[in-house]
């Protein structure tokens, strides 16, 4: 009787066994979103510890005397020196002068360099005629141009506005230009067939199929804009990270000049964030088509 | 009294300081309600003709008339529909198919409450919001044949609108195209170089000569409508597609010996 039982437990189990071993197979079905999500996941984590990794060495390197600290400074004395300028300093001040100056800058010259951009499209006259001098004007070094300015504008917000103006407006004005003249034909045909009137072809197709091409020089005009008011800052200046670091240079204080580059670029990185979500604003729909 | 009329019209183009004449001295004149196809090999001056009649190119001579009124030099006078569908990319499928009404200053609510229904009952169904590029090439067409016809002009131009499609779906398309010309009453003008295409579809088929352009001859096409595949294997169609074969072949020997 015992040994009956037994064997059927044995049995039971033995069926039980082979079910979990069927089980296990898995039929492969072919994801490729959890492919995806997997490489997603390794290369964010690959990318955080690249960085974790640069900065430790930064710390130790400069610890043991393999670089200067007094060349190289070391990420934990600028975050110290840091923390003393926002508390005791005009950190914050400086900072919001210079990201106020470059985000101006940057929105009057994408507008009006998309504005002149587009404009071309009306007469081609009036395009070929300015045609040279856009390219002229592109080529000029416009920074070189900066102590000029600052006599003109004076040494005040207004000069930096400017100078990360002129970065910029030229470069999308060439960049709405290029999508000028890619625009489809056909599709002005279209419009014109249907009894639109020229306004109405240019709002309605022009604009619309433009809009990739300047979109697409905006990630580039936020990084020149930065540099045009930092070179704004450097010639004469009463605030911001540009005079801080140049500042921080005359009295050889390296920490602190590490610390304004490490300022500057959190606010590159946190302004070209900026522009991937007006990318996003500006091309919805676009980018459906893709 | 006809509905569209084109009387001693002619195209000359300059180009390296020499004339080209696209379009012979040419008289045409369509009837209200019909479905006219003009077939010809390339160069015969099929599309030149048709943007005059939009509106969109200058004839160098003669006058273009609808309803005895002359057009010339007018455009969105008749509906227009080329080859590519010309959907805008960046618009949905209704709002694309509404663009003629809103050109005009219709509401687009009103424009919408017009095109919903007609989307429906044409086969674009489900597909109202999506974007051009989700659309089979056939869809594409539909919609912007749907675009043309909304433009609500008695006259539309086809330049050659199912060129593209594989032969399956421009059978389909043709068929549906019946339908729509059916129910809307259009007067249609239908380019091709398609010889069944033609023949399946229309009342009169004009047949263009090249180099230079000229109207060769109008062959009336009495097959009985509602018309169906069987049509395509019928003794008169086969008839006429001999004997529209034989005009085309003329044309390409001629050519052939001038070269």
């Amino acid at each position: 009787m015992r040994g009956e039982t037994e064997n059927v437990v044995v049995q039971k189990h033995a069926t039980f066994e082979k079910n979990k071993a069927i089980q296990k197979e898995d039929p492969f079905i072919e994801d490729e979103e959890l492919k995806e999500r997997r490489t997603n996941r390794l290369s964010v984590l690959g990318r955080v510890m690249v960085g974790v990794l640069l900065v430790v060495a930064w710390e130790l390197f400069t610890r043991i005397g393999i670089l200067d600290s007094y060349y190289w400074s070391s990420p934990t004395t600028i975050v110290q020196t840091g923390i003393t300028s926002i508390t005791e300093g005009t950190l914050i001040q400086d900072l919001f002068y210079t990201s106020g100056a470059t985000v101006l800058g940057f929105i009057l010259g994408t507008f009006i360099g998309s504005l002149l951009g587009l404009s071309f499209w009306w007469s081609d006259l009036y395009s070929n005629i300015a045609e040279p001098y856009i390219v002229a004007f592109n080529a000029i070094p416009k920074l070189a141009l900066a102590p000029v300015l600052v006599i003109m504008f004076g040494i005040g917000f207004s000069s930096k506005v400017v100078l990360a103006f002129l970065m910029t407006v030229i470069v999308t004005a060439v960049a709405a230009h290029s999508g000028v003249k890619s625009v489809d034909k056909d599709l002005e045909k279209m419009l014109f067939s249907l009894g639109a009137k020229r306004k109405q072809v240019f709002s309605k197709v022009v604009v619309p199929s433009a809009m990739p091409w300047i979109v697409s020089s905006l990630k580039i005009n936020i990084a020149l804009a930065l540099a045009g008011t930092i070179v704004g800052e450097f010639i004469s200046s009463r605030y911001g990270i540009g005079r801080m670091i140049l500042y921080a240079g005359q009295i050889m204080d390296t920490d602190l000049v590490w610390l304004g580059v490490v300022v500057l670029s959190m606010l590159s990185i946190l302004m070209y964030l900026g522009t991937v979500w007006l990318e996003k604003l500006l091309l919805r729909g676009q980018v459906t088509q893709k | 009294m006809s509905k569209l009329e084109f009387v001693n019209g002619s195209k000359i183009f300059k180009k390296n300081g020499q004339e080209t004449v696209a379009l012979e001295k040419t008289n045409l004149s369509i009837e209200e309600g019909k479905f006219v196809s003009i077939i010809g090999p390339s160069g015969c001056g099929k599309s030149t003709l048709f943007n005059m009649i939009a509106g969109l190119l200058q004839p160098t001579t003669g006058q273009i008339l609808l309803d005895g009124k002359n057009i010339v030099g007018k455009s969105g006078q008749v509906g227009y529909m080329l080859q590519k569908d010309l959907l805008l990319p960046w618009r949905t499928i209704v709002s694309n198919i509404i663009l003629g009404m809103e050109l005009r200053g219709v509401p687009k609510k009103e424009a919408e409450g017009r095109a919903l229904p007609l989307m429906k009952k044409y086969g674009l169904g489900g597909f109202e919001y999506h974007y051009p590029n989700e659309l089979s090439g056939g869809m594409r067409q539909r919609a912007a044949l749907l675009r043309t016809l909304l433009y609500d002009q008695d006259v539309i131009l086809l330049d050659e609108p199912f060129g593209a499609l594989d032969a399956q779906t421009r059978l389909m398309m043709q068929t549906w195209l019946l339908q729509i010309w059916g129910d809307f009453k259009k007067t249609v003008l239908f380019v091709t170089h398609d010889i069944d295409e033609a023949i399946y579809l229309s009342d009169e088929i004009y047949v263009l000569s090249p180099r230079p352009g000229r109207l060769k001859e109008i062959v009336p096409v009495h097959l009985p409508r509602p018309r169906d595949e069987n049509t395509l294997s019928s003794d008169e169609f086969v008839h006429l597609k001999q004997k529209l074969l034989g005009m085309l072949k003329e044309d390409q020997e001629r050519l052939q010996k001038v070269e």
